[in-house]
């Protein structure tokens, strides 16, 4: 339902140093990404920390500032996705579930907030506050919680509330970015089960994620990125065993490297090797 | 709590006020007398400090006006020939037509132009509302107020020149119309002032807000700039109004005294420079009490209203 082509974004910078502060230069945020996304499905997107997960999931949602550069081609069920269209699927057609719990206005109360939410969704008033009771009841927050201000709530409430917002807009596309940050197990089990409801329900979701191990259960399809470079798409089932199967050194040291494959690091191979051949 | 806090503060300002008064070149007696002083005799003099208390310690006659203080007798007032507590009220509530009416305008539509500003930053409405701002906030009361009476008095002669009713006419024969039609000028330029810094702090704070991930988190969503300004914005940009709103009590209350003296409005400020120009000791002091009084109930006001707004500071209190 969704692909993307050849999607580039540079981003501009002032550079440090004498004579050079007023220069803009610009910084090569993705790098020709190519990616699909279909409906049904829960595709991760992987990588460390400054990869360009979250700014993919901005260019798509169309929220970059006004200086990004952005190439390529997105498609949204076979039509273009530009700037407008983006501007009219938001909320819609297509949902975030952002990082931060700063997302969440400090001065608004969670019930009023989901309800907003289902406004710009498109429903009328009275609608919007009934499902977004029903939203909240979904994802087990009590009357209390719906009264409560977002710094009353637990992280791990804080992002039900966020995962609800994004339920009641009954979007097709769902954007979760790193939805499992300083979550408890068991929390973060039932956000990641939560998600593949909505993907079972025939939505499409994109999960981003630095945590390999706890996207692989839930995923369909894995991205790794590095360094605003695509290194691999492969099917959830291809994280296994050695990982032989993937194509790249980079996606196979960081299977290998999970806790439950022995911690290998390609520097303590490669180290053990120079070993051997001295 | 508030309140003991409240009066611990009035106690400092008597104190320093009465302070300020003893230390100060002012002979009671001599603006007691005024001209008639020459015609009174040395003893005459000591038996008028005898018997106002002037020859015992400075402490001891603190204690005297305390005690009468808080038996609610402010003194008398020689230039206006009544009690104290009567000048002040007759004159406040002049005043307060005045105050109040330039306060809640500044508030409103400096709020307004603030919230509109922020949230179109950059556009043209944007670049004007700015450039309105930064010309008033650097521009001194008393000379915007002669300019207002210059155009709109004399020149194009909208408005009275003076007073609070035309001249002549008994309090009670002024109506309705005519006191609004007095009030109009000084309240304006009062107000024009009052509106340039809570225009600028409510499209600074606005500003902050519209690039938040509160905001781009509501344009994930779908919303408009509009959208996001009116139900964010107006909570978020709400606390920095407030606080100027209520903190510029007193900035306004020092502008009135300006603005009455150059419209000859008979307002509190009018009284306090009467009464510092001609020596009258108690309701100088009274008049200063007075305003601490309207100063910090409105910061107490203040203060309630945050917890109103920012639900984290209400648990914050203690």
């Amino acid at each position: 339902m969704l692909t993307i082509d050849q999607l580039s974004l540079q981003l501009p910078y002032y550079a440090h140093g004498h004579a050079s502060w007023w220069k803009r230069k610009w910084a090569t945020c993705l790098d020709e990404l190519s990616l699909q996304f279909s409906a049904g499905e829960v595709h991760a997107v992987v990588g460390a920390s400054g990869a360009g997960k979250s700014l993919l999931a901005y260019a798509i949602m169309g929220l970059l500032p006004p200086a990004a550069r952005l190439s390529g081609q997105l498609n949204y069920h076979e039509k273009p996705l530009d700037e407008q269209r983006q501007r009219q699927l938001r909320g819609r057609e297509l949902a975030l579930i952002p990082q931060s719990l700063s997302a969440l206005d400090p001065l608004v109360r969670t019930h009023r907030q989901v309800t907003w939410a289902a406004q710009r969704a498109g429903h009328s008033s009275a609608n919007a506050w009934l499902s977004a009771l029903q939203a909240l009841h979904h994802y087990q927050l009590d009357a209390r919680a719906q009264q409560a201000y977002a710094h009353e709530l637990s992280g791990g409430m804080a992002r039900r509330v966020l995962t609800a917002m994004a339920h009641v807009s009954q979007a097709k596309l769902v954007i979760a970015d790193e939805p499992t940050v300083g979550l408890d197990p068991h929390q973060r089990q039932r956000v990641l089960a939560a998600l593949r409801g909505l993907a079972d329900q025939g939505k499409t979701i994109i999960l981003i994620t630095h945590d390999l191990r706890h996207a692989l259960p839930i995923a369909d399809h894995v991205t790794i990125m590095r360094e605003g470079k695509q290194v691999e798409t492969a099917p959830a089932g291809a994280f296994q065993g050695t990982g032989s199967s993937l194509n790249s050194a980079y996606s196979q040291a960081l299977w290998l490297a999970l806790p439950d494959n022995n911690f290998a690091t390609t520097t303590a191979d490669a180290l053990k090797r120079e070993a051997t051949v001295a | 709590m508030r309140l003991t806090h409240l009066s611990v503060v009035l106690l400092c300002v008597a104190l320093v006020s009465f302070g300020l008064m003893m230390v100060s070149p002012i002979d009671p007696i001599d603006a007691y007398l005024g001209p008639q002083m020459a015609q009174v005799s040395p003893e005459q003099r000591e038996l008028i400090a005898q018997r106002w208390g002037f020859d015992e310690s400075p402490a001891v006659q603190f204690g005297h006006w305390l005690r009468q203080l808080v038996g609610g007798d402010l003194g008398w007032s020689h230039v206006y020939n009544q009690p104290v507590s009567d000048v002040i009220g007759q004159r406040f509530q002049r005043s307060i037509a005045l105050l109040g009416g330039a306060w809640l305008l500044s508030a409103l539509l400096g709020f307004s132009l603030g919230v509109v500003a922020g949230a179109k930053e950059g556009s043209r409405l944007d670049k004007i509302i700015t450039t309105y701002a930064y010309i008033t906030a650097s521009t001194p009361a008393f000379w915007l107020a002669i300019l207002a009476v210059l155009l709109f008095s004399v020149m194009l002669g909208w408005t009275p020149t003076c007073c609070a009713g035309p001249a002549g006419a008994l309090n009670q024969d002024v109506s309705f119309a005519t006191r609004l039609h007095h009030l109009l000028l000084p309240v304006a330029t009062l107000a024009l002032l009052g509106i340039a810094s809570i225009t600028l702090h409510t499209r600074t704070r606005m500003l902050a807000l519209m690039r938040s991930d509160v905001a781009i988190y509501a344009f994930a969503q779908g919303a408009s700039r509009i959208d996001v300004a009116w139900r964010h914005g107006l909570r978020h940009a709400s606390l920095p109004a407030v606080t100027l709103a209520f903190a510029s009590l007193g900035e306004l209350f020092g502008g009135s005294i300006l603005v009455e003296q150059v419209f000859a409005y008979p307002g509190l400020g009018q009284a306090t420079v009467a009464a510092g120009l001609r020596s009258d000791v108690p309701l100088l002091l009274g008049i200063a009490l007075f305003t601490t009084l309207f100063v910090s109930v409105g910061n107490m006001i203040a203060n309630t209203l945050y917890g109103v707004i920012d639900p984290r500071i209400r648990q914050g209190e203690l």
